[in-house]
């Protein structure tokens, strides 16, 4: 491979929500630092929002205060959340928001100019587009320097401090050495760690972005950087088959989730993100499956706005109605749960961050999906903590050098994507361990297979099974940069099921049905579990940190951060 | 669910391999291909690029799908949406890009 070295002064990794935000911030508030956005795609369509998104999910409407977004989702989390970043993140959601119609996004307002809302905490948008909205804007900045397909695989850390990352070019084949005075990273959260809902043909069709592949975690959990609540996995009730989104149908037009027989389910199980899965999964174990979203009944003027929604975010849903040809008046929209996604924006799992969106290392920030402690950021969360993290990298930075990233570290990684590429052809390929894994994960470590539930001796054998198949993967073989691209794909997302499978163990309790249920220990345990269960890989083992909850009013910072 | 490329048509403009989030569409001999049709995430962002409407989107039969094949065309504000039914019948669907979602 051709090597090449790269100095900035703020590296982003990964040109999503996130990271688009942060660049736009830098360039607004300090024009002369020079950054570069590293993306593995391209940042037009990139990531979760590539299809489009439905709603603004996260707003703080009209008679609504900050606080109360933060108590919703301390509720929703059922205490596991850091109140300081969940405060710090809504107070820009505003802002935020204001600043994305203003790069063009079609927000629905009545007559008076005011935002529609849906409920408490929604705003109606046309979302088709907002992806190529936020990439036109970043692309016109002159000190930003995006370079698409890039995929970066590595940080390089010092005394842990970050001096920046190495990666390769899949279409050119050029390997980067990467320095940098700080980094976010914002390479959104993982997909693909277990068997989807359509393993065959259409295993791609799942909900978060099947290219999301954990890459920021692995990173920073090779380098040595905590992170938070891992275990607390997202699980998606949606459409089946398409794995649409169903917020339209149950805010939208107010469908209920009904069982087989008609009956209103959800007030059973009660209304957290997690018991409405969990409430779907035991209707069905007990045989009141399938069940549905109650559409049945609605108005012809509703079937037609659902079709265009549908297809401003998720236009296969649209297709399976116009094929079926039965609109959602006429059927009720069939859902389940999907294979558990690691997602910071949705639950807490990812970083353990100080409310500057510092990582455990210093100058790394995270942002978006990759950062932990502060779930439900959805879209405007996520271009809240982009602007958090840059502003403070931005502020770090002042009166830094660029620190040295030496030819022979550079040679280490360099060999190691070499070594791929030139190898004798192993008897088995990324696909077939990425199979494995995906397998491994579903049966032992709480996938669909046995209705998300768990017991320690599965988890022990999981591990087991993913530590061999990271020493099978150690001789994988690689055709091409794309190839090379899916190798590192697979080892990022086994360092994550390691880690995941850790946090599960530790959280010796159950807490949230569906997202972490351990049979072992099948009730909450508030006595030893009102805590934060963190990570960190010491000397090559995962070690456990519980930490205590950060109160209300408290403001978390990094005290006891070693460098 | 994936997408097919008619070849004949395909000008080999870029477009669509640009801008696929999962890089998995590649240029060869002047012809767009798409080299992992399994890993399709079905965002459609490659058929809304495509000048030629040579770029179409299906639904897989695992999850339902009954053949039918899915462009877009695009003039100011209007992004119609194309649905080929196996039978010959086409379902447009009208999206007024300026005009917000109801729900
Ligand atoms: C299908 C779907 C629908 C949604 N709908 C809504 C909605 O209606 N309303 C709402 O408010 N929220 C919605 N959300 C949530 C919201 O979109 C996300 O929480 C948010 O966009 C996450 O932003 P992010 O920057 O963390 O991740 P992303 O926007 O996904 O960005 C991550 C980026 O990193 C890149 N990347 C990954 N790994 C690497 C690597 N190794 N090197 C370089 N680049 C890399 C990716 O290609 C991607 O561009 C939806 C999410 C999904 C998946
Ligand atoms: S639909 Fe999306 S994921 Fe599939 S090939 Fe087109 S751009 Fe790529
Ligand atoms: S966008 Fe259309 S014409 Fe251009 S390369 Fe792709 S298929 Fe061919």
């Amino acid at each position: 491979m051709k090597s090449e070295k790269l100095t900035t002064d703020i590296l982003i990794i990964g040109g999503g929500t996130s990271g688009c935000y942060g660049a736009l911030t830098i360039a607004e508030s300090f024009p002369d630092v020079k950054v570069l956005i590293c993306e593995k795609a391209n940042i037009k369509r990139s990531g979760c929002l590539a299809a489009g998104v439905n709603a603004l999910n996260a707003y703080i409407t009209e008679g609504r205060k900050p606080q109360d977004y933060v108590d919703y989702a301390r509720k929703d989390a059922d205490g596991i959340v850091r109140g300081d970043l969940l405060l710090t993140m809504s107070e820009l959601l505003n802002e935020v928001t204001e600043r994305l119609e203003k790069l063009g996004l079609v927000i629905l307002k009545d007559e008076n100019g005011k935002y529609v809302t849906r409920g408490n905490r929604n705003l109606k948008i046309n979302g088709e587009n907002i992806k190529p909205i936020l990439a036109d804007a970043v692309n016109a900045l002159p000190n930003v320097t995006v370079m698409n397909r890039v995929n970066i695989t590595d940080f390089s850390v010092s005394d842990n401090v970050i001096k920046g990352a190495f990666g390769f070019g899949i279409d050119s084949g050029i390997f980067y050495t990467i320095e940098a005075k700080a980094v976010i990273v914002a390479t959104g959260g993982a997909a693909g760690l277990y068997k989807p809902n359509n393993p065959g043909f259409s295993r791609h069709k799942m909900w978060y972005p099947p290219f999301n592949t954990g890459a920021g975690y692995a990173m920073g959990i090779k380098s040595g950087a905590e992170m938070t609540t891992l275990e607390m996995r997202f699980i998606a009730l949606r459409c089946k088959d398409t794995i649409a989104p169903t917020g339209t149908l149950a805010q939208g037009v107010g469908a209920k989730q009904v069982n087989s027989l008609g009956e209103v389910y959800e007030t059973k199980y009660g209304l957290t993100t997690s018991q409405r899965v969990y409430g779907t999964v035991m209707e069905n174990i007990e045989g009141r499956g399938p069940c549905y979203l109650r559409t049945e009944g609605i108005t012809p003027e509703q079937d037609e706005s659902l079709l265009k929604a549908y297809l401003n975010m998720a236009p296969s849903q649209t297709i399976k109605w116009i094929e079926s040809g039965k609109m959602p008046s006429q059927q009720n929209v069939e859902i389940e749960g999907t294979e558990p996604y690691i997602v910071g924006g949705h639950t807490a799992g990812g970083y353990w961050v100080d409310t500057n969106r510092q990582t455990t290392i210093t100058g790394l920030y995270a942002a978006g999906d990759v950062s932990g402690g502060c779930p439900q950021k959805y879209v405007t969360g996520a271009l809240a903590e982009g602007k958090i993290a840059a502003l403070a990298a931005a502020e770090y930075i002042s009166g830094r050098t660029v620190p040295e990233i030496t030819e022979s570290e550079t040679a280490v990684y360099l060999s190691e994507a070499e070594k791929y590429l030139s190898g004798p052809k192993p008897r088995f390929t990324y696909e077939q361990l990425e199979e494995a894994m995906q397998t491994v994960m579903d049966s032992y470590a709480g996938g669909i297979k046995t209705n998300y539930r768990f017991n320690e001796k599965q988890l022990t054998l999981a591990d087991e099974k993913i530590l061999m198949l990271m020493k099978l993967s150690d001789d994988l073989h690689a055709e091409s940069f794309h190839e090379l691209m899916f190798i590192y794909e697979l080892r990022e997302r086994l360092i994550v099921c390691r880690s995941l499978i850790a946090h599960l163990k530790a959280r010796k309790e159950t807490r949230w049905h569906s997202f972490a249920e351990n049979l072992d220990y099948p009730d909450r345990d508030d006595k030893n579990f009102s805590c934060y269960v963190n990570s960190k890989l010491v000397d090559g083992e995962i070690k456990i940190i519980k930490r205590e909850l950060v109160g209300e009013g408290q403001i978390y910072e990094h005290n006891d951060r070693q460098h | 669910m994936s997408i097919m490329i008619d070849s004949i048509k395909c000008v080999g403009c870029g477009k669509c391999a640009a801008v696929c989030p999962g890089s998995l569409i590649r240029i060869e001999e002047k012809k767009a291909v798409i080299k992992y049709p399994k890993d399709c995430w079905g965002c459609t962002s490659c058929i809304k690029e495509c000048p030629v409407h040579a770029v179409k989107f299906y639904l897989g039969a695992d999850i339902g799908g009954q053949g039918s094949l899915v462009h877009t065309e695009e003039s100011g504000d209007i992004l119609r949406w194309l649905i080929e039914h196996p039978d010959g019948r086409v379902t447009e669907i009208d999206i007024n890009r300026k005009e917000s979602n109801k729900y």
